[in-house]
């Protein structure tokens, strides 16, 4: 009684620091009041109008992409606070509008079967007593994170860039949890299925398949807590797939279901949905280009933005101002991130900050000195790899991968 | 159970300790962290908004589209050309399983291209 007491404290407490983090102190009016905002996304064409909703459980202000099942984005404004993304604005996506509305971690499990020596079933605590705990630094990314900025336009999640999130997240190793069960010789690839459902039975469940070699690589986790706190439940709780470097449709929330495969996963959410052309990384075609090869959409290439100047800020001329923001590196670190005020002609490096491991946003920081008028600032992502972010924007149906400089105007005054 | 909650309350006496693990790679964790899960229960809004019109798209639209998602996630969407509209409306159809009628589909994709169609 005396546990439940100071849990219930506890979890009082974090819900008053969240609460007073985002600065709503009354909550009660401060809701209704944001219930009414709305932002402007600038995509191309439109529409671009868009509320900000404080309606979802376990979430802060969020952008509303789409009300049932939820797309929620995260606000601009929040990757400027830090390299790890706040659990309550970090976005959120939902496939299928069946979503369970209790969990109980006690009680669900995750079932690891197939192509395995012994079928077994884990709580999140069994997991927690059964094998070693790890943690790790990541960014999680849609898929489709800036779709709306595609020309032509394409249909789906209309997202700014704030589909996506890092987080330090505390789990167990795959490795270990399908050791445990045994992998049999011959098995090709593990898929995850969660415990959402389609509101029309036969409609295909979200099922997605990593090869074996990579679900037993000793990084992919199983993840119950993410920045020092459980998993809102809209985020998968009690606990989710974690494939570091990888698209996050890969990072089934309330994992439910590891099936060992004998052979390829064919289901419809491996193709041709979430598919890409076959040109890693670029991810790149023709609009109407026809006999294009497209491939499941697999490792995350790298991005950098600014994130304490929006487009169109007024800065001082002749002076030295600060510009800071974040990148990563997709798959891999980020090995620099530079800036250029001439078009691209010439780049200047920038002062990266803490490394938090090489899965992790990267912040960035450097002064600029702007002659007056309309300048227009780019920075651009160097992998480890030496993979360098593109200066044209890719381009295919399904709105995936975006990674073209970002390019921000500056007016220097 | 209790063993359990004691590990934690162990753990818990060391705050410093989650805080130091800076993770350059996959960091094991000596023990249980001092995270406490318990059920979640939720409630999500939900989307009162509708097809605009009383078209006999908007009455299908409304009928059939919103099954499965808000009216929002179609009225966030640019124009997009009519044989786009087409192909979203048969991929509901066939690929996601809403179960709209044949004849209906047309009239879903015509309503759509009336309200959000690229001209």
């Amino acid at each position: 009684m005396t546990i439940q007491q100071t849990n219930d404290e506890r979890r009082t407490r974090r819900q008053f620091l969240q609460t007073a983090a985002t600065g709503l102190g009354l909550l009660a009016l401060s809701r209704q009041a944001l219930a009414a905002q709305t932002i402007e996304l600038p995509l191309p064409g439109g529409t671009d109008s868009r509320r900000l909703t404080t309606a979802f459980p376990g979430k802060g202000q969020m952008i509303l992409q789409r009300t049932r099942p939820p797309l929620l984005e995260t606000p601009w404004s929040v990757y400027d606070k830090g390299v790890f993304t706040p659990v309550d604005e970090f976005y959120v996506r939902w496939h299928w509008a069946d979503i369970p509305t209790t969990m109980n971690p006690h009680t669900h499990k995750v079932r690891i079967s197939g192509h395995v020596d012994k079928t077994l079933e884990f709580t999140v605590f069994d997991l927690m007593k059964n094998f070693k705990h790890v943690e790790l630094a990541a960014v999680n990314q849609c898929s489709g994170n800036s779709r709306g900025y595609f020309q032509p336009r394409v249909p789906g999640g209309e997202w700014s860039n704030g589909a996506m999130g890092n987080a330090r997240w505390v789990g167990v190793r795959l490795k270990d949890v399908l050791d445990a069960a045994g992998v049999k010789p011959g098995a090709v690839q593990v898929q995850f299925e969660g415990s959402e459902r389609p509101v029309v039975p036969t409609a295909p469940n979200l099922k997605k398949s990593l090869s074996v070699d990579h679900a037993r690589d000793g990084e992919v986790m199983i993840a119950w807590e993410m920045n020092g706190q459980a998993l809102p439940l809209l985020n998968g709780f009690p606990f989710r797939l974690v494939v570091p470097g990888w698209y996050a449709t890969y990072w089934t929330k309330m994992l439910q279901h590891i099936r060992v495969l004998d052979h390829e996963d064919t289901n419809f959410w491996m193709h041709p949905a979430y598919t890409i052309p076959d040109n890693w990384p670029q991810a790149n075609m023709t609009p109407g280009e026809k006999d294009v090869k497209f491939v499941p959409i697999n490792r995350m290439v790298p991005r950098s933005f600014v994130t304490n100047l929006a487009n169109g800020a007024k800065v001082g001329a002749e002076r030295p101002e600060l510009v800071r923001g974040i990148a990563f590196g997709g798959d891999t670190g980020v090995k620099s991130v530079d800036i250029s005020l001439d078009g691209g002609k010439t780049w200047t490096p920038t002062q990266l900050g803490r490394d938090y491991g090489k899965y992790s946003f990267r912040q960035w920081s450097t002064h600029v000195k702007l002659p007056k008028g309309e300048q227009t600032l780019l920075v651009r992502c160097t992998n480890s790899d030496g993979l360098q972010q593109p200066m044209t924007p890719n381009w295919n149906p399904g709105g995936f991968m975006r990674n073209v400089v970002e390019s921000t105007q500056l007016i220097a005054v | 159970m209790t063993q359990f909650r004691n590990r934690k309350m162990q753990h818990h006496r060391l705050p410093g300790m989650a805080l130091c693990v800076v993770a350059l790679t996959l960091i094991p964790m000596g023990s249980a962290s001092a995270l406490t899960l318990k059920t979640q229960t939720i409630e999500l809004p939900t989307s009162t908004r509708v097809f605009p019109g009383d078209s006999a798209g908007a009455k299908a639209a409304n009928t059939y589209c919103l099954m499965c998602h808000s009216a929002g996630m179609v009225m966030n969407q640019p124009d997009l050309p009519k044989a786009t509209w087409l192909v979203e409306v048969n991929k509901m159809k066939n690929a996601f399983k809403a179960p709209i009628p044949d004849d209906q589909v047309s009239v879903i994709a015509d309503y759509l291209d009336s309200i959000k169609g690229k001209k």
